[in-house]
């Protein structure tokens, strides 16, 4: 054994969750695939001190499958195998997207791409950027552009925040989150970004790179309205978030699908996962920002390691809980989306799957669910395996369900490793 | 029919052009069990002369005329040939045995050098003893020769009826079948086709009338997409014919590599009697890992995509069950056919419209018969 | 700062820096065609899930842009569909 615990991923929830285990008394191995910690909340320049650990921390390990062994897990990643007594898996989350026409040109970029260009690169990503989606992560993001000297031509958010009046429990309950949002429409008014609701990004156009966007207002389903068209350099655009959920189901965890449409690790109320061994901490057990993140991770961590609970940390996450639950029902995805797309808009960027292919093989070809419309039309089977289309192909496929999903988020082999050096790890039996 | 796999696609397409009024019965959705795990073979090569071969032979006739009549492009229908590898001068010897025993039986194939199998695959480990080129073999993309079978036959009035569930057969006085009852009503039907597959054994548990199909687990790997032109045959290793119709339980795994139209490159293939457990096995992935870059070095440096499983439906005896079970009047079996199911579901399909027509089937249907494993017991 | 090659260009970045992150600081937006259409892609997710940023990275294809970090003398081209050739 390497560890007692192996906390997989570095951001908020793991960083959380391998201190927490360390502090009390287990030996923990924290693994992540970037070379500093942080994830992608905390995203850490060269040079620039992240948050310091204690901990055996193997930075640059790409992690492409978990396995469970007799007396606990072996974690396997491009730089060497780990192996473990328990794991806690905070493997995070990444921008949820719906396609439109123009998506794939460059200058687009997801709204959590914009922003790990500024924060961990300190590239901004163009002069006149448009930032548009749904979800209050669209604010840090047009805030830090703007900041950064971008001039931001506008927020576009397709939802209404408004929403939140609906849910004051969930609100009163976490003041600091509203003060949080308040200070980023601060900067964004300082910089005089103009902030809209009801209104998204309905098409991108340009030659080889993005040079203008229509702008629709949105009717309650999220049919457009009105249109008009802006000129750009750059669009930032996100939908949520999609969890991260290749080694939960790799382990057989049970998954479900969340309040925002999202599949998650099902945890329980000491985040184990309903397989023996296993905790979960942060977004893959459902989205909730980076405090919830944090709670969950140093509760998870505790439990993991034996030591005591407070009670104070248990009620932290329940108030979390509730607000990103008024969050999700806040800022749902509406289905008049798909009728922003033509028949040739890609709905899958890796094998360039059109909307029309999607369509035939439902109308011709008697797909029947997202699995069948997978096989036939191939989206969701290119490099990325579904990570950026497998949302929107379940949508196009019809009512989205858990096992939809399950099946666009399954991927036994989690990060690319060469036939070679999986070769090299073979045994011959005796 | 039961079943909306290829091979009761198959049956599906050849009743329904025969005239017979057509339902397909499918409890998940269409191509969705074994035919979506398998590499679309339509073989001659790995066969031994005998019943099996016929059957592939009039299958590989019939898939020729399926694909000039249809648009083999729909299905990705390929006559790209096959190449065996020996890699040792024991497996050279063997496989020059069967390749006369096939040559005897029909079959065209060509025993070929290094020499020779480097002009047919140039980026092939020059470290072989000999082999073997057939040229007969083809590829098809399954799941698309499904639906469009499907297609076709709805075309000609076939109905299907996918997330639909066989709950029961109901049979009259004399035990002769008279419909099926399913999650989703009844459907009154002279003939019930066991088109099930590997689940094949439960629908005839239903019918009492047993058959032995069992499931024999396999693993796909998939590549990063590659150019079309680095490897052009299907190409798999000698031993693998004798795996195919090894009786071991354990895991046996005799390296098959080819190309897709997708791009991507599948690499096959394992076998091994585990029931249907769906937990993926790293060692498996790492032998067949090991074996392919052996056949192929330059896919060291390739990137494994994904990795796949499935079930075969296997029989004891390593033969398919085609045909009127003799035990039930009006059930039919067009089941267990292995890791070849979708190269012979052509032939199933003609000989089963043949059956229930009253035509003379094309082949005699006796080494087929759901009653033979009653016999040996 | 690291300085690095791609195709006859020369191209300083920060250190540290991704090589997708110096190529936009320089002005590029996109560094490859895909296999079918042919059309330019440059980076999307930025974080290594899309798969889009692919650039071939001293003669290794396939290279996600977005997550290598740049070494000073690195010999980085764009790539054309598969990046195998095809």
């Amino acid at each position: 054994m390497d560890a007692d615990i192996a906390v997989l991923g570095a951001g908020p929830a793991g960083l959380a969750a391998a201190s927490a285990a360390h502090r009390a008394g287990a030996r923990v191995t924290l693994v992540d695939s970037a070379p500093r910690v942080g994830g992608q909340y905390w995203r850490h320049r060269q040079g620039e001190d992240g948050p310091r650990t204690p901990v055996d921390f193997r930075a640059g390990h790409a992690i492409w499958h978990v396995e469970r062994t007799g007396d606990g897990f072996t974690t396997h990643t491009d730089a060497g195998e780990i192996r473990s007594a328990t794991v806690i898996v905070a493997t995070g989350a990444y921008d949820r997207q719906l396609p439109f026409p123009g998506w794939t040109l460059p200058g687009v970029y997801t709204a959590g791409g914009a922003q790990a260009l500024l924060k961990g690169h300190g590239v901004v990503v163009g002069d006149r950027v448009v930032v548009a989606g749904t979800g209050p992560f669209l604010l840090p993001v047009a805030a830090g552009l703007a900041a950064a000297g971008a001039r931001v031509l506008g927020v576009f958010e397709a939802g209404s925040p408004l929403g939140f009046a609906r849910h004051p429990a969930a609100v009163l309950r976490n003041p600091a989150k509203l003060a949080e949002g308040a200070a980023y429409l601060r900067v964004l008014r300082r910089h005089r970004v103009p902030f809209h609701t009801g209104q998204t990004v309905v098409a991108a156009h340009g030659g080889d790179r993005v040079e203008a966007v229509t702008v629709a207002k949105l009717g309650a389903d999220w049919r457009p309205v009105a249109l008009r068209d802006l000129e750009c350099d750059a669009v930032a655009v996100g939908y949520g978030f999609t969890p991260q959920l290749e080694i939960p189901l790799q382990l057989g965890c049970a998954t479900h699908l969340d309040a925002d449409g999202s599949l998650v690790a099902t945890a329980d109320e000491h985040q184990r996962a309903d397989v023996p061994g296993v905790y979960l901490a942060g977004e893959v057990c459902g989205v909730g920002g980076v405090d919830l993140s944090v709670v969950e991770g140093e509760l998870a961590g505790r439990h993991a390691a034996g030591a005591p609970v407070p009670v104070r940390l248990v009620r932290r996450r329940a108030g979390l809980r509730s607000f990103a639950a008024a969050m999700h029902r806040t800022y749902p995805v509406r289905p008049g989306w798909q009728t922003w797309l033509a028949d040739d808009t890609l709905v899958c960027r890796c094998e360039e799957v059109p909307v029309a292919a999607i369509k035939r093989s439902i109308v011709d070809l008697g797909a029947t669910g997202a699995r069948a419309v997978k096989l036939l039309a191939r989206p969701g089977m290119g490099l990325c395996q579904g990570r950026v289309c497998g949302y929107a192909t379940a949508c196009l496929a019809g009512p989205v369900t858990a096992d939809d999903l399950r099946g666009f988020s399954t991927r036994p082999i989690a990060a690319p490793i060469s036939l070679g050096s999986l070769a090299e790890q073979h045994v011959e039996e005796p | 029919m039961i079943g909306a796999g290829m091979v009761g696609a198959a049956c599906a397409y050849y009743c329904a052009a025969a005239g017979l009024r057509v339902g397909v019965v499918e409890r998940g959705a269409v191509a969705g069990g074994t035919t979506s795990a398998g590499e679309g073979n339509i073989l001659v090569s790995d066969k031994e002369p005998g019943a099996e071969l016929d059957l592939a032979l009039l299958s590989l006739r019939l898939w020729a005329e399926l694909g000039e009549r249809l648009g083999g492009d729909r299905f990705e229908l390929h006559a790209k040939g096959g190449v065996v590898v020996a890699r040792t001068a024991d497996a050279a010897a063997g496989l020059d045995t069967l390749v006369g025993r096939q040559r005897a039986a029909g079959l065209e194939v060509t025993r070929v050098g290094a020499g020779g199998l480097a002009e047919l695959e140039p980026r092939l480990t020059r470290d072989v003893a000999g082999g073997a080129y057939y040229p007969q073999d083809m590829q098809v993309q399954p799941m698309l020769a499904a639906v469009e079978l499907l297609r076709q036959a709805r075309a000609h009035g076939a109905t299907v009826h996918t997330g639909t569930e066989v709950v029961g057969l109901q049979r009259d006085k004399g035990g002769a079948i008279t419909g099926v009852r399913t999650s989703a009503g009844d459907l009154a039907t002279g003939w019930v086709v066991n088109a099930a597959g590997t689940w094949g054994g439960e629908i005839a548990k239903l019918a009492h009338a047993p058959v032995p199909v069992l499931p024999r687990r396999g693993f796909v790997l998939v590549t990063e997409p590659l150019p079309s032109s680095v490897i052009r045959h299907k190409v798999y290793t000698a031993d693998y014919v004798a795996n195919v119709a090894s009786d071991d339980a354990g895991l046996e795994t005799s390296v098959v590599v080819e190309g897709t139209r997708a791009g991507t490159v599948l690499i096959g293939a394992s076998r091994e009697r585990v029931g249907f457990d769906r937990t993926m096995s790293l060692p498996i992935l790492r032998a067949l890992a090991v074996q392919a870059v052996g056949l192929f070095p330059f896919l060291a440096d390739v990137t494994l995509l994904r990795s796949y499983l499935g079930f075969r439906p296997y029989c004891p005896d390593h033969l398919p069950v085609i045909g009127p079970d003799p035990r039930v009047p009006g059930l039919v079996h067009a089941c267990g056919h292995e890791g070849a199911g979708i190269g012979l579901s052509a032939a199933t399909g003609h000989l089963i419209a043949q059956a229930l027509t009253g035509a003379t089937p094309d082949l005699d249907l006796a080494p087929f018969g759901a009653d033979r494993f009653e016999a040996v017991a | 700062m690291t300085t690095f090659s791609f195709g006859d260009k020369e191209i300083q970045a920060e250190a540290g820096q991704s090589v997708g992150a110096a190529l936009i600081a320089a002005g590029y937006r996109a560094w490859r065609t895909t296999r079918h259409g042919g059309t330019p892609r440059g980076v999307f997710c930025g974080i290594g899930i899309c798969f889009d940023c692919l650039v071939v990275v001293n003669g290794r294809p396939n290279q996600r842009a977005c997550l290598i970090e740049v070494h000073d003398g690195d010999d980085v081209r764009p790539q054309e569909g598969t990046g195998h050739g095809c």
